[in-house]
């Protein structure tokens, strides 16, 4: 039901992609028109969404993967009281779980992404042609931020439909706002981390080996209360902890206002400005195995 | 068994490629040459195209410039000082065995390199300073780069001509690589042959003045290969500078109107497929066996003086083929002997690249 339900949300952001390109139609040939044509940023942002589409390698790792993890840990833990607010298991996981599709989204999705493009000329190629190099960057974290923002709309509606989690209406701008920082930030990341990634096949288990140790110390797979307290200050440092906690914090239904942590936030911002620079300096258009 | 001419007729006119009985002007020969392969058309095209070049006065123009070229990896030298220069319009092959510096030298004229020494102009600007208007000019279909993933041939073209200022037409760049039927095809699905026909028709569709090659047809099979070829042969008509590597003679042969022969990171040898290492003047090798219990010194002294024997067989180096013939056949009918595997051969392409190659190998390797 859930992948009927995600292959028609597909079909119809691939609908929405082929009106979008009717108008410019319209308008004659585009492609020798410059004037008319769209912002560069955006037309690139199309192909990369249209090529994440027809990827089914990225579909299962960022779609399917925590839509799975939800069913998995809601179905374990059943209606136990769990977390530091003693809430149900299902209203702890939905944001946790929301966390780790955002991180899916725009981590996971672009290191192994880029370094696939990397490896194989793809980047090196289009470098060849006179698109700026922030245009290939900001489209493609853009198109990164759209499948976190989808895939965590995902899990909140299963979580609404299928679990009854309501999220209150109040801390919806804090959920957009912290899913938002939270995308941006691990974009940066995954531009950082590529720089030490040599090889496709190094992507993946590479992403898995950073995530998954912090996923089960930053409260996404299991409530960090019971962790000894070293474990929990090591949480601390890293981005997925403060994405956790920022979303769990605008889920909570005790909380009031609009729902956004500002100290959570102020860490992720740190964390993408680290990135940043390491991708600054160390980022590389060509193959790491350079052809004689 | 072998006594009538037909015979020998058959022998000289269908054995190798480069075989010719008939001494002839340079051009005449570069001629029979082709025409023995069956490239007539591109002959023909190849003179027209060069009467064509050098009337305008403004098609002097330089495209490319090379001057003192070297690139040092540690203590490893690629490219050891080396000149080119590239006419507008021109196809020009940059000949060489694997690891001699080919790449390293494309790259560095395509702006993804910095070298060590030596000044470079591509289309009057430094690549080394590339910009966007500048890259609006020039095309590159690189040595290795897969296909963009999860995009049809038609959306890669798309997306690629929206980098461009003033791109070609999606559908008529589509034609004009031969991909029509594979336009709605995701372009990782297509044979190897059919993606570098791809990787010309994103080359091509920012409509560039000049384009770089890098070893286009590395692991074709031969009818892959002829289809690249004829696309290539076809930015000809379109009027553009192409630059070309490959570590093929016979693509050197069959697309360029100049070739520079580049070993161990130095130009050993630049001129026409015609020219090159003084190909044209080079002595014809007279070839045959003699019938059993006739010795070599029975030979004419004339030609006994220039012979040598291997494997059995006696070569004449000949700078006169015909009266060598002649005084030949005179020996041969006087004593009645038949001369079956008569061969004459002027070197061909391969055997003056291989040469130039091998002296440098040798060369470097002392």
């Amino acid at each position: 039901m859930i992948l009927f339900w995600l292959y028609r949300k597909w079909r119809a952001s691939r609908q929405r992609q082929e009106g979008d390109e009717s108008p410019s139609r319209r308008l004659g040939r585009p492609a020798t028109l410059p004037s008319e044509r769209t912002p560069l940023v955006l037309h690139q942002a199309r192909y990369d969404l249209v090529a994440f589409g027809r990827n089914g390698q990225a579909r299962f790792f960022t779609l399917i993967l925590p839509i799975l993890f939800l069913v998995i840990f809601v179905s374990v833990f059943g209606n136990h009281r769990v977390g530091p607010m003693q809430v149900k298991a299902s209203t702890y996981y939905v944001p946790g779980i929301s966390a780790l599709a955002v991180i899916a989204g725009s981590f996971v999705n672009l290191v192994i992404s880029i370094t696939t493009q990397r490896e194989s000329g793809i980047l090196k190629r289009r470098r060849a042609t006179p698109v700026p190099a922030w245009v290939l960057i900001a489209a493609r974290t853009l198109t990164a931020i759209a499948v976190s923002l989808g895939v965590m709309l995902a899990v909140l509606l299963i979580g609404r439909f299928g679990y009854g989690v309501r999220l209150p209406s109040s801390t919806i701008p804090g959920v957009i706002v912290t899913a938002v920082v939270g995308a941006f930030t691990f974009c940066c990341l995954a531009y950082a981390i590529v720089t030490v990634i040599h090889s496709a096949d190094a992507a993946q288990p590479m992403v898995q080996a950073i995530m998954l140790p912090l996923y089960f110390i930053s409260g996404v797979f299991i409530p960090n209360v019971n962790l000894p307290g070293w474990l929990k200050d090591v949480a601390m440092v890293f981005p997925v902890q403060h994405l956790a906690d920022g979303l769990h914090h605008a889920f909570d239904p005790a909380t009031t206002g609009s729902g956004i942590v500002w100290s959570d936030l102020g860490v992720l911002l740190l964390w993408a400005a680290a990135g940043l620079a390491v991708a600054l300096t160390r980022f590389n258009w060509t193959p790491a195995v350079a052809a004689s | 068994m072998e006594t009538g001419g037909n015979n020998r007729e058959h022998s000289a006119s269908h054995d190798g490629s480069s075989s010719s009985n008939v001494r002839a002007t340079s051009g005449r020969l570069s001629a029979l040459v082709c025409r023995a392969a069956g490239w007539e058309s591109w002959v023909v095209e190849a003179s027209a195209q060069q009467s064509a070049g050098s009337s305008p006065a403004a098609r002097s123009e330089v495209a490319i410039s090379v001057r003192g070229l070297r690139k040092r990896y540690g203590s490893f030298e690629a490219v050891a000082g080396i000149e080119v220069e590239v006419r507008h319009g021109e196809i020009f092959a940059f000949l060489g065995p694997n690891g001699a510096g080919k790449t390293t030298t494309v790259e560095i004229l395509e702006g993804f390199r910095s070298r060590s020494a030596g000044e470079v102009s591509v289309l009057g600007v430094d690549p080394a300073h590339a910009d966007g208007s500048w890259r609006n000019r020039v095309g590159a279909v690189l040595q290795e780069s897969a296909p963009e993933p999860g995009l049809t041939v038609r959306e890669c073209l798309r997306l690629y001509a929206g980098y461009y200022e003033a791109p070609r037409e999606i559908e008529e760049t589509i034609a004009l690589v031969g991909l029509e039927e594979k336009a709605d095809s995701l372009a990782e699905r297509l044979s190897g042959g059919q993606r570098r026909r791809l990787d010309v028709a994103l080359a091509l569709i920012g409509d560039p003045e000049l384009i770089f090659l890098d070893e286009p047809t590395t692991g074709f099979d031969p009818s892959a290969r002829r289809a690249a070829w004829s696309v290539i042969a076809g930015l000809r008509s379109l009027g553009k500078t192409v630059f070309l590597t490959t570590h093929y003679m016979d693509e050197a042969e069959n697309l360029a109107d100049r070739i520079a022969v580049i070993a161990a990171g130095r130009i050993v040898a630049e001129g026409t497929p015609q020219t090159l290492g003084g190909r044209e003047t080079m002595s014809a090798r007279i070839t045959f066996t003699l019938p059993a219990g006739v010795a070599d010194s029975e030979l004419p002294a004339e030609l006994q003086a220039r012979s040598g024997k291997a494997n059995g067989r006696l070569t004449v180096e000949s700078e006169r083929p015909l009266p060598d013939l002649g005084l030949l056949a005179q020996w041969a009918r006087s004593r009645n002997l038949d001369l079956p595997d008569l061969d004459v051969r002027r070197p061909s392409l391969e055997d003056v690249y291989l040469r130039l190659t091998e002296d440098n190998v040798q060369a470097d390797g002392r």
